[in-house]
């Protein structure tokens, strides 16, 4: 796509987040999506193009009353909305719709109006080779890399424990996150044992939630109240379903190939990002985003963070809504990486980075077998 | 989450000749004739360089731990605690599977040590291929 072209003009999440057991999946997309046109002043009469994930974009297109031209239904776990976001910036480009609804809603704890997708079907790959295992979900399975990188780079258990500890920092600052109590190194290693070595406090919440975005030219954004967040890079890729077919467990094919694009698209350098948030599904992911995006060498991240250069005060403010870990994880939570993204860029989130003039929002989808990076500024960079 | 059971694997055309194979005792691998690539899970091509003219090798049972870790959490089928790792076969490539014959411990269970390969009957049909420390 090209650069600052286009911009994300709408952004809101659901009214609630946490539990809504009186909303089904496809009502958290609508709220969410309501929310999102209120935010613009747009009507669903003005959106001519719809991606989503979870849902198909047909029942959301349908349950809006909207007619789009467009449609994009990729659907490559928790980062899905990066790719509709970049997938919407080249359609924009191309004249193939003009003003983009994406919508995310997921009733993730509640599971009100949603079909199971686990366990995978018995004759997939997935079902053959891993599932047999005790593979039971992203706590069994996002987590079997980690032990190698502890390894290879000495990564120690309260390092990784600093993860949870610096997020919760941020949380605390938002009256929106699930959990605000802060928490120390010994709380974290201390908590309940999940998947030697992940303990509960390293793992995501299981929340209810939603959240939308709507992009449109940056021709047609001067004349929309909000203030634009302008695309200037992006970036996606994919690598494997199974965890044990990765190509190395000590860093993601998918982030670095998406992550590389993402920069080249934009030209910008590590210097110049103000903030940065990078989907936590589980402790070890900001470790690996940091290296595999280039802002740490090797096996660096763990010290950079413990070491507080993300916390509060830190040179590089990560995950500042208090991430999967402590704001809240549907699922599929890139949606929500994207949405303090827009808010840091507007100067309206609850732990507001000073000055922020560019964002990147970092999403791994499944356990790290895909992948979706948006640079993002509110100046045409 | 929904309700997990014990899961057991429906092979397809591409696959069954694995699971004839561990049926069989034998773990079964495929080598590549053009490039001599030697590759896992089962697809009738080279996922290197895409040739269809691939061999069923069968692998000799060794292999190294390369991760893991040890669910804590209540799973039907297994005993708790019990790992899932990674190990990397002699042959090169790495299979998901589970260690056993020895403590479900960090203490046990050393990153790299010597594995060899070992069968359980899941099913009168299907056979799981598991690994246990290698005898000294
Ligand atoms: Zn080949």
């Amino acid at each position: 796509m090209k650069p600052n072209s286009v911009a994300i003009v709408g952004a809101a999440e659901t009214t609630e987040l946490g539990k809504i057991p009186n909303l089904s999946q496809i009502q958290l997309h609508a709220d969410a999506a309501l929310n999102a046109l209120k935010d613009v002043g747009l009507k669903p009469s003005d959106i001519d193009g719809v991606a989503t994930a979870g849902e198909i974009p047909t029942n959301v297109a349908y349950y809006l009353g909207i007619t789009p031209k467009w449609v994009d239904g990729t659907s490559v776990g928790g980062c899905s909305f990066m790719l509709h976001v970049r997938h919407a910036a080249a359609a924009i480009n191309a004249g193939l719709c003009e003003t983009v609804l994406i919508t995310h809603g997921e009733s993730g704890r509640s599971r009100v109006g949603v079909s199971n997708t686990w366990p995978r079907g018995s004759s997939t790959l997935p079902g053959q080779f891993e599932m047999p295992f005790g593979v039971a979900g992203p706590p069994t399975m996002f987590t079997i890399p980690v032990l190698r990188y502890m390894k290879e780079y000495g990564l120690t258990h309260e390092q990784l424990a600093m993860v949870s500890v610096v997020q919760r920092e941020w949380a605390a600052k938002n009256p929106r996150a699930s959990f605000k109590e802060p928490i120390t190194v010994d709380d974290v290693l201390n908590s309940k044992m999940i998947a030697y070595p992940f303990r509960k406090l390293q793992c995501c919440l299981v929340t209810d939630g939603g959240g939308a975005l709507i992009l449109t030219s940056a021709e047609r954004a001067k004349d929309l109240p909000q203030k634009p967040v302008y695309i200037n890079g992006t970036g996606e890729s994919v690598e494997t379903p199974l965890i044990s077919q990765m190509e190395d467990f000590t860093t993601s094919k998918a982030f670095r190939v998406s992550g590389q694009q993402a920069f080249k698209e934009s030209g910008i350098t590590h210097g110049d990002v103000d903030h940065l948030m990078i989907y936590d599904a589980f402790a070890h992911l900001p470790i690996y985003g940091l290296e595999d995006l280039g802002f740490c060498d090797r096996g660096g991240a763990g010290e950079y963070i413990a070491n507080r250069n993300t916390a509060p005060g830190g040179a590089l403010p990560l995950n500042t809504n208090g991430g999967g870990l402590s704001y809240m994880h549907s699922g599929m939570y890139g949606m929500y990486a994207l949405q303090e993204s827009v808010r840091q860029l507007r100067g309206t989130a609850a732990a507001q980075v000073k000055d922020a003039k560019v964002s990147i929002a970092h999403g791994v989808g499944g356990m790290f077998a895909a992948s979706g990076t948006i640079i993002m500024s509110n100046e045409k960079i | 989450m929904a309700e997990f059971k014990k899961q057991v694997p429906r092979p397809t055309p591409e696959t069954q000749h694995f699971w004839d194979g561990t049926k069989k005792q034998q773990l079964l691998l495929q080598q590549c004739d053009q490039c001599q690539h030697t590759y896992f899970p089962p697809r009738p091509f080279c996922p290197k360089c895409a040739s269809t003219e691939v061999t069923i090798t069968q692998a000799s049972g060794k292999a190294t731990l390369y991760s893991y870790v040890i669910n804590h959490r209540p799973l039907p089928g297994f005993d708790n605690p019990h790992s899932i790792a990674v190990v990397e076969l002699e042959e090169g490539p790495r299979m998901m599977s589970n260690i056993v014959g020895c403590p479900q411990t960090p203490e046990a269970l050393v990153l790299d040590m010597a594995l060899d390969v070992t069968f359980e009957a899941l099913t009168d049909d299907i056979n799981l291929a598991q690994f246990q420390p290698a005898e000294a």
